[in-house]
């Protein structure tokens, strides 16, 4: 159906969004270059130079480097495991049918209308604080210690908040994928006497994998570039505990004041969250062909 | 999956996804219980859901302690000025996508999607350092753009995948009746795409209202929305949990009625070509 005179408006319709979006990608990106390969620290803004990859070498060398690194995919990671898990099962309970799905769902997707820096302070302070935190009250209720989330489990408490956020986009795009699945098929399973776990594995789960691929897919974007909840509750502590690829790139930038040393950390986040990519394109990418 | 299930049963699913739901919904509603309460009464030990004392002191403070209507105010035209201007640019990216498929778009639309996955920190300092020459620095233009572009890609991804579900045959009939390609898309397509539109556009107000990183790096105060209101009441020792409630309350509160009331067209929109 496409004619020669169809496929030139086509183009030309697709070539504003193709070409903003490569000068918002590659002038920052070619900057980010330049700078990863000077010498560039506002402390000393006089002293300039090439210095090769002694950025990169000094970020790579860096003590923390490795564990950012491997903070920066047990966040993408464990995020991604428990959404996806309890956002198939929540998916699956208000599928059924139940008084007030409305209001229900309402509830349920509430989470993701707050703020990353509020959800951050609500659950640090609110909830999690040792002292005034609703879960140190309900601990010392049950008769014991309160625990110390951000000292002692600083990477679990914001893989915990940020899985909070992001639970109900994963429960309702499973939940719409669920709603498509064609009941008879069900029915008649049921009625060949195929129990309810089979009922899941060979006729839901296989149904769900588009969904499940998208939910992947989108997070992970998100995911990779989590900053602000790290910011307002741990500062990446303590010590470098909960340090994550990006928060160690911005303590390079406002707290070491060092651009060139940041600029390369930017460069190397562009390569690992090209890595991914890849792994993502391979791994899942065919489950998203019409 | 609706299928007729015993009262007994249908109890207790109920009973299970209230509860489930209620769990979720917990920080949410305690936050919001928290700031109509006094000082004293936010950190009282054991904590109390419902004090005697109620008060709308917190809000009052809040109020008077910042500008929050100029917060809002740029909350508003940073978020809805973005997602309109990024449904301008996208939509035609996406028709073309859509109906004319080359042989390259399913890469391009993942290239597009692979420029998010760029960690905004990563291109901090040269993007502040280019709002800086140009002057777009802490202007409301500026966030505008900047979010606009942060969120084509996933405006483009919906809009995508809305109109490949529009039949290819009804364009085909209106092409024969000699519509015009600019005809088509108004009169054709648009009154079919408006759901997907809608559902799209308010995905992305939540988005940009909610973005937290860009608004506070590039902003100071003329163009500081919400989440750098917020930012400035950063986290007390444990002694204004009252007031940061409040804070955080009014935050979020516009975003949040805007989507409990707009639910089912965002839900609508929330699959990203995730059920065929």
């Amino acid at each position: 159906m496409a004619t020669q005179s169809s496929r030139f408006a086509a183009r030309l319709m697709v070539a504003p969004s193709v070409t903003v979006l490569f000068i918002w990608m590659i002038i920052p990106l070619a900057m980010a270059i330049y700078y990863s390969f000077r010498l560039y620290r506002l402390i000393s803004p006089d002293r300039t130079g090439w210095v090769g990859f002694r950025n990169y070498s000094w970020f790579v060398n860096s003590p923390e480097f490795w564990l950012a690194i491997s903070n920066t995919l047990l966040l993408v990671g464990g995020v991604l495991i428990i959404t996806i898990v309890l956002g198939t099962l929540i998916a699956l309970l208000i599928d059924q049918p139940v008084w007030g799905q409305g209001p229900l769902r309402i509830l349920v997707i509430s989470p993701f209308f707050v703020m990353p820096p509020v959800a951050a302070s609500i659950w640090e302070n609110l909830f999690m604080h040792p002292q005034n935190g609703m879960l140190a009250s309900l601990a010392l209720g049950l008769g014991m210690k309160p625990i110390l989330f951000m000292e002692n489990y600083p990477m679990a408490s914001v893989i915990f908040i940020v899985s909070w956020e992001w639970l109900p986009f994963a429960t309702l795009i499973l939940l719409t994928a669920l709603q498509s699945l064609s009941s008879e098929q069900l029915e008649a399973a049921e009625m060949d006497g195929a129990s309810a776990f089979s009922r899941f594995r060979y006729i839901i789960l296989p149904h769900m994998t588009r969904a499940i691929t998208v939910v992947i897919l989108i997070q992970t974007i998100f995911l990779l570039g989590i900053f602000g909840e790290i910011f307002t509750t741990t500062q990446g502590g303590p010590g470098s505990a909960s340090t994550t690829l990006p928060y160690m790139i911005f303590k390079q930038a406002i707290a070491a004041k060092d651009i060139g040393r940041a600029a390369a950390g930017g460069i190397i986040a562009v390569i690992l969250a090209n890595i991914v990519a890849y792994f993502l394109m391979r791994g899942i990418g065919r489950n998203l062909d019409a | 999956m609706a299928r007729a299930v015993s009262p007994r049963r249908k109890f207790l699913t109920t009973l299970a996804a209230w509860s489930v739901a209620l769990i979720i919904f917990f920080p949410v509603l305690w936050m919001i219980l928290t700031s109509f309460k006094t000082e004293v009464s936010a950190v009282a030990s054991p904590p109390q859901l419902f004090t005697a004392d109620w008060t709308l002191e917190n809000y009052a403070e809040v109020w008077a302690r910042s500008d929050y209507p100029r917060f809002f105010w740029n909350s508003v035209v940073i978020s809805v000025g973005s997602t309109l201007l990024g449904l301008v640019i996208a939509i035609p990216s996406a028709w073309a996508m859509a109906f004319v498929p080359g042989k390259r778009t399913k890469d391009l639309l993942m290239w597009m999607l692979s420029t998010k996955m760029m960690p905004a920190v990563a291109v901090m300092i040269p993007l502040y350092l280019i709002f800086l020459w140009t002057g777009l620095i802490d202007t409301k233009i500026g966030l505008v753009i900047a979010l606009m572009l942060m969120n084509l890609p996933i405006i483009i991804w919906m809009l995508y995948t809305y109109f490949k579900e529009i039949p290819g045959e009804i364009l085909e009939a209106a092409r024969m009746d000699g519509a015009s390609l600019w005809n088509e898309i108004l009169y054709v397509l648009t009154p079919m795409a408006i759901p997907g539109i809608a559902s799209t556009m308010l995905l992305n107000i939540i988005l940009a209202w909610n973005e937290a990183f860009w608004t506070i790096v590039l902003t100071t105060t003329k163009a500081a929305p919400l989440s750098a209101f917020i930012a400035s009441f950063s986290a007390p020792q444990g002694l204004f949990y009252a007031k940061l409630s409040a804070a955080s309350a009014m935050a979020i509160m516009p975003i949040l009625i805007l989507g409990w009331f707009s639910q089912k067209q965002l839900v609508r929109g929330l699959t990203f070509g995730a059920v065929k």
